[in-house]
């Protein structure tokens, strides 16, 4: 909740400044990096620092030759100059002196920058109740709670130290959800990731934590491309978060992750996301360019995939997290919320591929646009002919602020099944100033106002989110969004 | 009637978008009285209820503003609230996603910390909007719903007279609050008024009919045109109106 002390007092509802943000800054530490540049030498670099076994290095190598046939997709409703991949660093990791240990060894430096960003990482003050996977630029520094989480058998680690330990599960499942050629930041991600997180959870294992993946870029030149895989085994259960800031500068940094996730027989995945990469300034200079592509596969009968997301920042956001609805009578899920303000542009969506028997899908996405600020909400749902009795519900809703934004909606549906019943449900509404007259008439403060249509709005997003994000989530909405109405 | 003024306009011009809606419009408004204003469409009085209120798309550029004998033409829209301004609006707004009992409960509670007093929980708000409610025959179920979405047009302006007695405001500005209604509605939003009205309050009428003025008795009626008042009399006035129209006192 915001404060409500005298700031209703405001004299002038367009004076609200916008709240700067707040993760804004950037640690100075000393780097190991590969020069700026991307060509074979530097993928065989980045296996070789990593001491990755052959069979990663082709695959790297494989993507690369991929890559290069390809060309950047420009049938996103968005805009933005031709990124150099010869001027970003690939690699740039934190210089450690020795293995670690333990967590209390990483330096002080490190552990400080994510304090900051309110994840504490140490023994006393880490959260009681979420296991945490922290990423510093290209690599992991730490992971807690995974002894206890081993117990279990449940493995939670950087991907770094998953090809090492269990390359076995790598070898198999790597790309298999979101193939090497899939897109050309699929591609490009498949030959340059430097870290990310994995988990497994085994058998009839219920995750009595929640997994999270903390991603920070740090680097003014250096890009982020991180890879998630999590492997629900059958009967398993598990939710995960993700969360994600950068600091301030001027220039465009690119994050291209992908993420894959697979459920067995009877597995339930929830991936949650609260993204809040720099968006640039009010100007629309600079900010995180964020192409990423995630994507589920129900693989098992009766398993289920739930992605939810709120994406308040980067300059350009590019995703579709996707459902492969295989197993019968599996379901896909897609919560989101995306917020756009000043000059942030976002095409975002979901797929849901209906293949198994009876299986369900549900899309609700809301979309917020403020400023200057172009949203889009680009979805398809493609029942196959196999889905016999499948079913999907999509709604699509966008909330404009002020007389600038721009919403669009690109429901693309496919049905090649006469047993399945789709429906569909989109709407537009605005926040405009005879609404806001509305409630400072009735003695209600312009951000309590906004507060209560923000969260009206995404109620049905909000609801999904675990406990600890609704409401960091409701915040950083409110926040993002002061000084956008006049 | 003891004289005692709530609200002194004096020699008020407003304007809009650079056109001068309110040229030097004088009126006082004093504790206990009901006022009518009527006037051709397009004669200001829209305008003047949201000049009133504080819409920011309004510029006062001469004239004062006097509630209580303070001036208020430095105060936002929700301190003039607080004071205890209400305006029911003519085409009240539709908020998706709010509930009315949510929307109710937070100006009701906004109040409250105006006025130094504890905020009330919901379950004490609960009981408090059920009486309320009688007062204009609303359903409980209306709580659930949105704030004026999907309403009609009757059930809006029920809404807006809900608010009004909720919010128990000293100055309440209608604007043609009786627009739109069957009888049976009229009937029901006029009882509400006559049942909220009390000596120490104020009630402002802004209507283009003269029915509504069978059911709430003005103390004065008052004619504008071109931006100011051209002629105040009593409930008879409205009635020669009525027959005559307002081309009678060009």
């Amino acid at each position: 909740m915001i404060n409500e002390s005298k700031k209703t007092l405001n004299n002038n509802i367009t004076k609200l400044v916008n709240q700067p943000y707040k993760y804004g800054f950037s640690t100075t530490i000393e780097k190991d990096i590969i020069e700026k540049g991307l060509n074979e030498n530097v993928i065989r670099l980045i296996s070789q620092k990593k001491n990755e076994p052959e069979f990663l290095l082709n695959f790297r190598l494989k993507a690369f030759k991929k890559w290069k046939e390809m060309k950047c997709p420009e049938w996103a409703q968005l805009k933005f100059s031709e990124i150099d991949y010869q001027n970003i660093i690939y690699y740039s990791a934190p210089k450690i002196k020795k293995k670690l240990n333990s967590l209390d060894e990483v330096d002080p430096e490190l552990l400080e920058t994510f304090e900051k960003l309110g994840i504490s990482l140490s023994e006393q003050k880490r959260l009681s109740n979420v296991a945490v996977d922290a990423v510093f630029d290209s690599v992991s520094i730490g992971t807690t709670f995974k002894e206890e989480l081993a117990e279990q058998g449940i493995i939670f680690c950087s991907m770094s130290e998953a090809v090492q330990e269990y390359p076995q599960f790598i070898k198999k499942y790597l790309g298999t959800v979101v193939p090497i050629g899939d897109n050309y930041f699929s591609a490009l991600n498949s030959a340059v990731f430097t870290d990310g997180s994995f988990c497994y959870i085994p058998k009839n294992v219920k995750c009595p934590l929640d997994l999270s993946t903390y991603f920070r870029i740090n680097d003014q030149n250096s890009g982020q491309f991180e890879r998630t895989l999590i492997i629900g085994d059958e009967n398993s259960k598990v939710s995960y978060l993700e969360g994600c800031t950068a600091p301030q500068y001027d220039t465009n940094q690119l994050h291209a992750a992908i993420v894959e996730l697979i459920a067995f027989d009877n597995a339930d995945i929830k991936y949650s996301t609260v993204q809040n990469w720099y968006a640039g300034n009010d100007f629309g200079l600079g900010g995180v360019y964020n192409f990423v592509t995630k994507r589920g596969l129900c693989a098992g009968t009766n398993s289920k995939i739930s992605w939810t997301q709120v994406e308040t920042g980067s300059n350009i956001t590019w995703k579709y997290p996707s459902c492969l609805l295989v197993g019968d009578y599996s379901q896909g899920e897609f919560y989101s919320v995306a917020l756009t303000n000043n000059y942030q542009q976002a095409d975002t969506g979901s797929k849901m591929i209906h293949v198994g028997k009876k299986t369900r899908s549900r899309i609700v996405s809301k979309g917020i646009s403020a400023g200057k600020s172009k949203n889009t909400y680009r979805g398809l749902v493609n029942i196959t002919n196999k889905a016999s009795g499948a079913r999907n519900y999509s709604q699509c809703d966008s909330l404009l602020i002020g007389n600038l934004s721009n919403a669009n909606t690109f429901p693309f549906i496919s049905v090649q099944n006469s047993t399945t019943k789709v429906e569909h449900e989109a709407s537009t509404s605005k926040i405009g100033e005879e609404q806001i007259f509305y409630f400072l008439q009735r003695g209600i403060s312009l951000e309590k106002g906004i507060e209560l249509m923000i969260s009206g709005f995404c109620r049905e997003v909000f609801t999904e989110l675990p406990l600890e994000f609704a409401a960091e989530a409701d915040r950083l909405l409110s926040l993002k969004l002061e000084g956008s109405v006049g | 009637m003891n004289n005692t003024p709530i609200l002194e306009i004096k020699n008020l011009k407003a304007n809009i978008n650079e056109n001068e809606i309110l040229k030097n419009l004088t009126l006082t408004v004093n504790q206990g009285e009901v006022h009518a204003i009527m006037g051709p469409n397009g004669s200001g009085k829209s305008t003047f209820s949201k000049v009133l209120a504080g819409h920011p798309a309004y510029n006062v550029l001469n004239g004062e503003i006097l509630f209580n004998g303070d001036s208020i033409l430095d105060l936002d829209p929700e301190e003039r609230s607080h004071l205890g301004i209400f305006l029911a609006f003519q085409y009240p707004i539709e908020i998706p996603g709010v509930s009315n009992e949510d929307f109710l409960r937070l100006a009701y509670n906004a109040k409250q910390i105006a006025k130094n007093k504890p905020e009330v929980d919901p379950l004490e708000f609960l009981a408090i909007i059920n009486q309320k409610l009688e007062l204009v025959e609303m359903s409980p179920v209306f709580l659930s719903r949105n704030v004026n979405e999907g309403f009609s047009g009757g059930e809006k302006k029920r809404n807006e007279i809900l608010q009004m007695i909720l919010l128990d405001s000293q100055l309440s500005i209608l604007d043609e609050t009786d627009s739109g209604l069957d009888i049976d509605a009229l009937k029901i939003i006029s009882n509400g008024i006559n049942t909220f009205m009390d000596k120490d309050k104020a009630i402002i009428l802004i209507t283009h009919y003269q029915r509504l003025l069978d059911y709430v008795k003005p103390d004065f009626v008052h004619v504008m045109q071109n931006g100011k008042i051209i002629k105040t009399g009593t409930a008879e006035l409205a009635k020669e109106l009525e027959l005559k129209g307002y081309e009678w006192l060009k």
